[in-house]
């Protein structure tokens, strides 16, 4: 697995202050705490979501986590490892086996001063709860004319790569971004996994976490005392200031062509990009990180260095959200453009059998044959 | 304290219903004989009994007020409680200020009698908004309409409650078709699982829009679905108030008191169509509606309370003047023009507008003021 630098989220300027509120959040962990810890570490995407609701879970008694499996099992994939045993039953707690209810419940206890997190086991297993997140989750906030807001996170392990059985590997997002009211995010590195599920549980509105598995045990240097900083002061305020949410980053500087790409998707272009340099080619990547609300400024900007891009998704590429990236791209950034943006999507089928996912999934070489195509020269 | 909590084990017994409906009032407004139940339900007192008089009344004015503004043009759709009125006084009634009510769409009646502002309630349905009211002001979560799903919720609120140890108690309802929905399981199931202070209150009215109850359960009752979920089941006439108030009142101080959720059946009718947009003469008879007639749930009450010396004609007077006064407050409210801010299409869906949702929100802003300088 390719290993990721921490975004530039970490080198924020905001968070190079001295680590002096640092202890304060750093005890109970399992990590050391102090100044000598304040170096990076090692840190699994998983471990980095654990220590996020952990942490939030520490700043806030309102912060609830429950689901299937999340109890003393510390969910199929171990991510709430821990907190039922740190926090109490009652804030960290299995329910029955029905993903309506979990969702529906959270509603009714964001609506009474909670701040819920819940877990769908997989991507395709939270279909059962697709009516609550659509018609009411999504839209409670705008019916009560912002009176009732549902601070709320659903997280969902997604994507493919594991090699997993049917039902398990589902790119669901399109489903979630084209409901107006929620906020879709899809970290793609342990650090953006720490700050975005916190920046995900102090945001006022709903917040779907998509988190990909096959990236779930990668591990990568993180800073995390840096990271924590921004939470530290327990009010929320520094975090709102310079919340991830929203923003598009800049992974890999390159002045060719530009990779756009989000969760599971973002190692694949990094690492496309790297072989192309060996190749000659300096290739730009973009991890979008929070497909809603979209960040059209960074991407459309670094487009327009480039003047070529390719959107690279898991997901069947008809009507998907990197079909939508590529309209946007190409509606603002027309006269900078000396090729047509394009897409290197999965293919529009149901989600293959694990001898033939890595056929489906997009490659190195597919996306690097898709960069040849980009109109070097007239032809 | 787990979330998992039970209070003491209910035996089976209790969460079987009664042999039959519970009734106190017969139809004929006498004091009901002939029948017992699980449990000796108490007559509410006079004086509750003749403020429930007064909601009714109220009740049924504001049903028929607002199917005529239906007609008129002023609202776009009223699905009418007409006949239920009971039913929905008693929800309300039976509730303190700091418990929550979750109604659906037919339960305007309901909302109203839990205080909400006559005029806000109808924004849903006049159609200047998908919701009028501000749902914290009196605790009452706004009108569902996709069936059974604000069950969950309720439980949620409850849940949240429980864990802060506040005493609230929730009051959900929903009708005989929502029992079919896989919303109203897990509902109900969350609820005895995690313990929590939640009254499923069924209107069963005989129809799912078109489709009769039998179509949607050959259960026993639908009251006899709370064994199968470890809680009680109660059934009661629901065109008897004192029995709905008295079934309603057991199931809220059990629910306080820690002794969990409970599920009521209301056996009530339906007398008018689903909407002003539905044909009930497609589906069921006159005959069947004219044999409701005289279980009307007005008529017994008054019926009783004027037997008992309790309604005095200018008791009498005065309730139908504080109908009539509602009944024009909302005839004043949505005869006039009301005009909504293009721009809140924007406003509430996130907490901060996304730059997407700005960009749109100028452009429309633009549209309107090209309008403008044509006209």
């Amino acid at each position: 697995m390719t290993t990721i630098s921490a975004s530039p989220t970490a080198a924020d300027p905001s968070v190079q202050t001295p680590p002096a509120a640092a202890p304060a959040a750093a005890p109970a962990t399992g990590l050391p705490a102090g100044p000598a810890a304040a170096k990076p570490q090692s840190l699994t995407f998983a471990k980095a979501l654990n220590l996020a609701m952990s942490d939030a879970m520490e700043a806030d008694d309102a912060v609830v986590v429950f689901g299937e499996d999340v109890g003393l099992l510390g969910g199929v994939f171990r991510i709430t490892d821990g907190l039922t045993k740190r926090f109490g039953e009652e804030r960290c707690f299995d329910t029955p086996l029905a993903e309506s209810g979990i969702v529906g419940m959270a509603v009714g206890m964001a609506m009474n001063k909670m701040k819920p997190v819940v877990e769908m086991q997989f991507d395709a297993f939270a279909y059962p709860a697709f009516e609550q997140v659509v018609s009411h989750v999504a839209k409670m906030a705008n019916r009560t004319k912002g009176k009732v807001r549902l601070p709320m996170v659903i997280r969902i392990p997604y994507a493919g790569g594991i090699g997993g059985v049917e039902h398990h590997c589902d790119s669901s997002e399109a489903y979630y971004v084209h409901t107006p009211g929620l906020t879709v995010l899809a970290p793609s590195t342990a650090a953006d996994a720490y700050t975005m599920l916190r920046d995900a549980i102090a945001c006022p509105d709903p917040v779907v976490f998509l988190e990909p598995k096959k990236l779930y045990f990668a591990k990568e240097e993180v800073d995390v005392d840096a990271l924590r900083l921004r939470y530290a002061d327990g009010t929320g305020a520094e975090a709102t200031a310079v919340t991830s949410i929203g923003k598009a980053v800049i992974v890999r500087e390159g002045s060719d062509a530009t990779l756009i790409a989000y969760g599971p998707s973002v190692p694949t272009a990094l690492a496309a990009a790297e072989t192309a340099a060996e190749e000659g080619r300096s290739l730009q990547v973009i991890d979008v990180r929070s497909l809603v609300p979209f960040d059209d400024e960074t991407v459309c900007a670094a487009v327009r260095r480039t003047g070529r891009a390719v959107v690279i998704a898991e997901a069947p590429g008809f009507a998907s959200v990197a079909a939508e990236i590529v309209a946007r791209v190409q509606e603002r950034c027309f006269h900078s453009l000396a090729s047509p943006v394009r897409r290197v999507t999965g293919f529009d089928i149901p989600y293959p059998a694990p001898k033939l996912e890595q056929q489906y999934l997009p490659g190195v070489d597919r996306i690097l044959d898709v960069v040849d195509e980009l109109q070097w020269e007239d032809k | 304290m787990s979330p998992h909590s039970r209070g003491t084990a209910q035996p089976e017994a209790d969460m079987l219903p009664s042999q039959q409906p519970v009734r106190l009032i017969d139809e004929n407004g006498s004091a009901a004989v002939g029948r017992t139940f699980k449990t000796s339900y108490a007559l509410p007192t006079e004086q509750t009994l003749l403020r429930g008089y007064g909601q009714l009344v109220m009740g049924r004015r504001v049903n028929d007020q607002a199917s005529a503004l239906v007609r008129q043009g002023r609202m776009a759709v009223y699905p009418s409680s007409h006949g239920q009125e009971a039913c929905q006084v008693a929800a309300a009634m039976c509730l303190a200020d700091h418990d929550w009510l979750f109604p659906t769409y037919r339960d305007t009646v309901a909302v109203m009698a839990r205080g909400v502002d006559p005029v806000q309630v109808m924004e849903l349905l006049r159609g200047s908004w998908h919701g009028g009211y501000d749902p914290y002001e009196h605790n009452v979560a706004t009108q569902s309409t996709p069936l059974a799903t604000q069950l969950l919720h309720a439980v949620g609120v409850a849940h949240a409650a429980k864990l802060r140890g506040e005493d609230t108690v929730v009051v959900a309802l929903c009708g005989d078709g929502a029992s079919s929905e896989g919303d109203f399981h897990e509902a109900l199931n969350f609820a005895a699982v995690f313990h929590v202070p939640v009254i499923f209150f069924v209107q069963n009215n005989e129809y799912a829009i078109s489709v009769p109850l039998i179509h949607q359960s050959v259960a026993p009752s639908l009251a006899h679905k709370a064994i199968g979920y470890g809680m009680p089941g109660e059934r009661v006439d629901g065109n008897d108030l004192a029995a709905l108030l008295a079934v309603l009142d057991d199931a809220v101080r059990r629910a306080r008191s820690g002794g969990g959720p409970s599920l009521i059946e209301a056996h009530t009718y339906r007398m008018q169509s689903h909407t002003n947009a539905d044909d009930a003469s497609r589906y069921r008879s006159d005959d069947e509606v004219r044999a409701w007639e005289p279980r009307d749930p007005l008529l017994r009450l008054r019926t009783y309370l004027s037997t008992a010396g309790l309604l005095t004609a200018a008791e009498e007077e005065r309730i139908g003047a504080e109908a009539e006064r509602v009944a024009a407050v909302l005839r004043d409210g949505l005869n006039v023009e009301v005009t909504v801010d293009p721009q809140d299409l924007f406003r509430f869906v996130y907490s901060e507008p996304t730059p997407q949702l700005l960009e749109q929100s100028d452009m429309l802003r633009e549209e309107l003021s090209r309008e403008g300088a044509t006209s």
